[in-house]
């Protein structure tokens, strides 16, 4: 399979704080690559380094074969990469339905059909479609979140704990979604949520202090007790 | 009943007026997080050139087009030398805009002179509609339904067109609107621009109105502006609407019935808006 997006030796300051020290990992087309770690291990902000959002100060970002490490955020959206942050990034005065259009590069044949694809997926976004997005239950909004930018042209999706606040009913929709979109599109995952990320996930990239410190099939984790232990605290 | 239908339209005239001068801040504080002192200077040389256009062209509505291209160009300049440089620093945005400010000002006293200059109102709109003892006079009518188009027409881009969407969204979260591929940057000139062309647009309106001009009154206008912002809401535009009428109407009943605090009243409304929704009467949710 060809690798979609390779992040190599990233480095991300915040402010005066060394946040990325290290990062490594690749995501190969077609899969769910999982990005595991305590809290503070610097997932989210990972995912903000490819985004452009916390750009990087050293290392090396490419995405279908093209470096994207220097270029601003819009740039790399337009790309293909889509992102759902951690609070959604819903737009609280927005109906459903603006939400979705936000996020369209323009409304061809393919992205309606996209956006008729997701809201199979999520029926709940079509009983709501004239709603304010401020109003969705966190279930409902976390399912518009990833709508949202399923439908924007993504080829690669990053998601940032979609199972976070949801109840376990929920959460077993989220992930159910997660999985069928995985044949559409490549995603990365930040997953707190062991069980949920070890069902879901193809790949796995363990990060530490800001640095990766392993990394490999997601199959070889769930039996490795020792490296679950160590660095996720179960096991 | 006469009198009062009387300031009534005249309060709704000046109302419309601090509302085109109010919208566009809104939308530089709502959207972009940028505190434009120099908003006033634009109102003013709305002012100056229509007056300009009008005493060579004797047509109002090309003053009012001339109006509207100075504060595109203006805008233009103000957004890319002076704003974009201090995004998110809002201690050197009151400095630098103040600055500009003033420099603004001079400008109009060395393009068109120290003096005030004299306004006219279009030969159509002199005179006034007398209805008993009701009268109206006509340009403030005028006033009225431009501002009300105004109002009606960026209603219609916010709700109705992408780039309203794209607006809207980015009034509640920026960083968002980024990652699903959009350049911001560009929205925030686009947005500045159209803030300066209705702070022009009430410049020129305002000129026929008060009859005089002076490099000054673009400072006495933005103080205005900012109270309306406050009070209606940062980055709403409906709650400009309502807030400039408020103070329109409230400028007007009290500047006859208690002139001394005709000037404090505007203070006053702030100051209760804040005590009891300091967001104002609009909130922008993010």
């Amino acid at each position: 399979m060809n690798t979609m997006l390779k992040v190599e030796g990233v480095h991300t300051y915040i402010g005066q704080y060394h946040i990325l020290q290290g990062v490594n990992f690749e995501a190969k087309e077609g899969e769910v690559s999982v990005l595991l770690g305590r809290n503070g291990a610097g997932k989210t902000t990972t995912l903000k380094t490819i985004l452009g959002l916390t750009p990087a100060t050293k290392g090396c970002i490419t995405f279908k074969g093209q470096e994207i490490t220097k270029k601003p955020t819009h740039v790399i959206a337009n790309s293909g990469i889509g992102y759902v942050p951690e609070d959604q990034g819903i737009f609280a005065t927005l109906t459903v339905e603006e939400n979705m259009k936000v996020a369209m590069r323009n409304e061809d044949e393919v992205t309606m059909r996209k956006q008729d694809y997701v809201l199979d997926l999520f029926p709940d976004l079509k009983t709501f479609w004239k709603k304010d997005g401020g109003l969705l239950s966190g279930g409902q909004k976390q399912m518009l979140a990833m709508a949202r930018a399923f439908v924007g042209n993504s080829q690669l999706l990053l998601i940032d704990e979609p199972s976070k606040g949801l109840a376990p009913i929920v959460i077993e929709k989220v992930m159910e979604a997660i999985i069928d979109m995985k044949k559409q599109t490549t995603i990365v995952l930040v997953e707190q949520n062991f069980m949920m990320a070890s069902r879901i996930g193809d790949t796995y990239t363990l990060l530490d202090d800001g640095e990766t410190v392993h990394s490999g099939m997601m199959q070889d984790l769930i039996q490795d007790e020792q490296i679950k232990r160590k660095y996720l605290g179960i096991g | 009943m006469e009198l009062l239908l009387n300031l009534t339209i005249n309060g709704l005239a000046t109302g419309m007026l601090i509302f085109l001068l109010a919208a566009g801040l809104t939308l530089i504080f709502g959207l972009m997080d940028v505190l434009n002192f120099a908003h006033g200077g634009l109102f003013a040389w709305g002012a100056y050139s229509s007056v300009w256009f009008y005493s060579l062209t004797e047509s109002f509505v090309i003053a009012i087009l001339g109006a509207i291209l100075t504060g595109i160009i203006l805008g233009f300049i103000t957004e890319k030398l002076i704003i974009k440089p201090v995004y998110g620093n809002h201690v050197q945005q009151i400095l630098i805009t103040l600055g500009f400010m003033l420099v603004l000002t001079e400008m109009l006293k060395v393009v068109f002179g120290p003096n005030q200059i004299a306004a006219k109102t279009p030969p159509y709109f002199v005179g006034s509609w007398e209805f008993g003892d009701v009268i109206i006079i006509k340009y403030r009518v005028f006033i009225i339904i431009v501002g009300f188009l105004v109002f009606g027409i960026f209603q219609y881009i916010l709700k109705k067109t992408k780039i309203g969407l794209i607006v809207r969204a980015g009034v509640m979260n920026k960083e968002m609107v980024k990652t699903l591929g959009i350049n911001i940057n560009n929205v925030f000139l686009y947005v500045f621009i159209a803030g300066a062309v209705l702070a022009s647009l009430g410049g020129a309106l305002m000129a026929p109105y008060s009859g005089v001009i002076y490099a000054e009154m673009g400072m006495e206008f933005a103080i205005l502006g900012f109270i309306v912002v406050v009070i209606g809401g940062m980055g709403s535009f409906p709650g400009s609407l309502l807030a400039a009428v408020l103070v329109g109407l409230t400028g007007s009943y009290m500047a006859y019935y208690v002139p001394s605090l005709s000037l404090a009243v505007n203070m006053m409304i702030m100051a209760i808006v804040l005590i009891f929704r300091p967001q104002g009467l609009f909130r922008v949710k993010g």
